[in-house]
């Protein structure tokens, strides 16, 4: 695709477009934090109910030790999250053309 | 099966990890909320977030719980030709929406899908547009939160009222609060949350049978047979579980629904629209493609479990329906813990839906609306104002949209159906508006209302009884194709006869004008080759493609 001159102009869209560069979207937080705090949590807690599972929590579930499994592959993605988070910072964005005192 | 119900056994520490959920999701909202200053961050936020977080919202804004207990429903009814709806019936679509529209939908910095429609065409076009979308938005939150008020009814006791109350404030308060960054946030935290519910479901499931080869044996045993067991063999006629020709999968839901529904729905490409650059905008609905490959596995997969685990299921009415596949699964494998996380996973995925139909229409309400034609020309200020009001306003006929839905049952269907009929026209507008430059702004708005009515009356005429067909989603095959030739010969006779509009008001609009910039604002650590759309795209189709191998 060829790139010859600019979009076409719109009024509504290009006030819009002014008023973004008093943008506060750089203080968004960065959402692998969440991700990672929750489901450490949630692996914690239900690894430590999969530990004490009684024996007809495990029958019901055909045998298998879900909540345990489930606790521990969860707490390493959370985990996961967290390291990825710490290794690899968002990118700040790009600087605006006129950045405002605020 | 002793029909006691599909009340599950929740303790304590299954409330706990769902009262988690809660808090962390309202947090989420309030935490939002210091990077929101200009309209532009309450409504795209900010157009700022990375590719693989629109990505996940994107598939996420799709994966209502309406979707995942309906495709497990359709998945113990139809058996693993579902995997239509997936393979075919989205990841298509979805590749070429980032990689043919959204050029122009994120160059043109449209803030809006119906938006796009008033650069390309004219207001009338584009009014028509907005108002159908946001009436649309607001009776499917409705729908939606009455299908989550079922659930919690059905599952944990609760009063219908007080459920529809609970999650309607909940998801209130995060967009209210949070705009769409909230939204999205949730909605990537929810992708997460639904598959670790789900997941268990579908291993312990698999264990029960037998594995893999264990369930296809049963299926065979079953209701369904062989036929369970495949996507294409039997499509040469409509002796098949979904009495449908191959010829209509691959058009009908292939190209003009499915295309019909992720390209032009502004619940989904809001999404993209709130990507940080052109290159990520693209990637947005391709990233997605990738989890909407292997969703099947745990719907269809826990679908024909149900199917031969529960005797009985398959019954019109009373807790053996179809849809309750999902539920009675977790009733009877899911120990406590894994069972909190299950539900919390399901509720997740109905806030999902509803979080992405209200903040589609608050956007679409203020832009398009208010903006455009009530009250143009005032600050900045006062739009994000009426944002925030409009999201009070949608919630509350969300509710009340509920109630009507309690009342009457049927309604619902009704309501979904109808509002699908809306998708075939409107892609077919875009689709030749975007590579026809010299279609013309009239042509535009007749073919779009001329299509819309063509649509809704091959519905109507099925559902009087005057034309028949071989079943619901026959019709909506068919009524699809006819929208679209609709569309195409109105715009083709109009066009001819109705002014042009110029070269310089339709550029970055319409294909081979000019004025799209692939590489303008692309970080350098976009450039790498495996952040390229094309070849993101081209992998994921040829994925889908390999996938029916198995299940031919």
């Amino acid at each position: 695709m060829s790139n010859d001159g600019q979009p076409a102009q719109d009024p509504l869209i290009d006030e819009t477009q002014a008023e973004q560069r008093r943008s506060a979207a750089a203080r968004l937080f960065d959402i692998r934090r969440v991700i990672g705090g929750l489901f450490v949590a949630y692996g914690i807690v239900v690894t430590l109910i999969g530990i004490f599972d009684s024996r007809a929590e495990i029958d019901k579930a055909e045998g298998v030790r879900i909540n345990l499994w489930a606790g521990l592959v969860m707490l390493t993605f959370g985990l996961f999250m967290l390291l990825w988070q710490w290794l690899r910072p968002a990118e700040p964005p790009p600087p605006n053309e006129q950045q405002p005192g605020a | 099966m002793d029909g006691g119900g599909l009340r599950l056994n929740m303790n304590g520490l299954d409330y706990l990890i769902l009262a988690l959920y809660f808090v962390t999701v309202l947090g989420v909202g309030f935490a939002a909320r210091r990077a929101i200053r200009t309209s532009v961050d309450f409504f795209l936020s900010g157009r700022s977030l990375p590719a693989w977080v629109t990505g996940l919202a994107f598939v996420s804004a799709n994966l209502g719980a309406l979707e995942i207990i309906g495709m497990a429903a359709n998945g113990a009814q139809y058996g693993v030709m579902t995997v239509h709806y997936y393979w075919i019936g989205a990841v298509p679509a979805m590749v070429f929406l980032g990689i043919v529209m959204m050029p122009f939908y994120y160059g043109s910095k449209v803030r809006s899908v119906p938006e796009y429609l008033r650069l390309r065409f004219n207001r009338p076009t584009h009014l028509l547009n907005a108002l159908s979308f946001a009436v649309a938005q607001v009776l499917i939150a409705g729908v939606n939160l009455y299908a989550l008020a079922l659930v919690m009814q059905a599952l944990l006791g609760w009063p219908l009222w007080t459920a529809v109350v609970v999650g309607a404030a909940i998801v209130l308060a995060y967009i209210t609060i949070g705009g769409l960054s909230g939204a999205i946030y949730n909605e990537v935290l929810q992708f997460f949350v639904i598959l670790a519910g789900l997941i268990p479901v579908t291993v312990i499931g698999l264990v029960k049978v037998g594995g893999v080869n264990g369930l296809m044996d049963a299926v065979r045993d079953s209701k369904l047979g062989e036929a369970g067991l495949h996507a294409w063999q039997d499509t040469g006629s409509t002796a098949n579980p979904l009495g449908a020709q191959w010829i209509g999968i691959v058009f009908g839901l292939g190209f003009v629904l499915s295309f019909g529904y992720w390209t032009t729905n502004f619940a989904e490409v809001q999404r993209a629209l709130s990507a940080k650059n052109m290159s990520a905008a693209r990637r947005t609905p391709i990233i997605a493609a990738y989890p909407k490959l292997f969703i099947p596995l745990v719907t269809i997969i826990p679908g024909l479990v149900a199917l031969v685990t529960v005797k009985g299921l398959g019954a019109e009415s009373g807790d053996l329906q179809y849809n309750n596949a999902i539920p009675l699964l977790m009733r009877d494998l899911l120990p406590n813990g894994v069972l909190g996380v299950a539900v919390t996973g399901l509720l997740a995925s109905f806030m999902a839906g509803m979080a992405a139909n209200v903040s589609g229409f608050n956007t679409v309400f203020t832009y398009d609306i208010w903006q455009a034609y009530l009250r143009p020309g005032r600050s900045d200020e006062y739009y994000l104002r009426i944002g925030r009001w409009a999201t009070v306003a949608a919630v509350v006929v969300g509710i009340g949209t509920a109630f009507i839905a309690a009342g009457f049952s049927n309604i619902m269907n009704y309501i979904q159906a109808l509002f699908s009929l809306f998708n075939a026209p409107l892609f077919a507008t875009f689709i030749i508006g975007m590579f026809w430059k010299r279609m013309s702004a009239l042509a535009g708005f007749w073919s779009l209302l001329l299509g819309t009515l063509a649509s809704l009356a091959t519905y109507l005429l099925y559902k009087g009884g005057v034309i028949d067909f071989n079943s619901d989603l026959e019709e909506s095959f068919w009524g699809a194709g006819i929208a679209f030739v609709t569309v195409a010969v109105v715009a083709v006779i109009m066009t001819p006869l109705t002014a042009p509009k110029r070269d310089e008001e339709l550029r970055g609009l319409v294909y081979g004008l000019g004025g799209v910039d692939l590489k303008g604002d692309v970080l350098a650590g976009d450039a790498v080759w495996y952040r390229s759309p094309l070849l993101l795209g081209v992998i994921a189709v040829v994925l889908a493609a390999l996938f029916y191998i198995p299940v031919f």
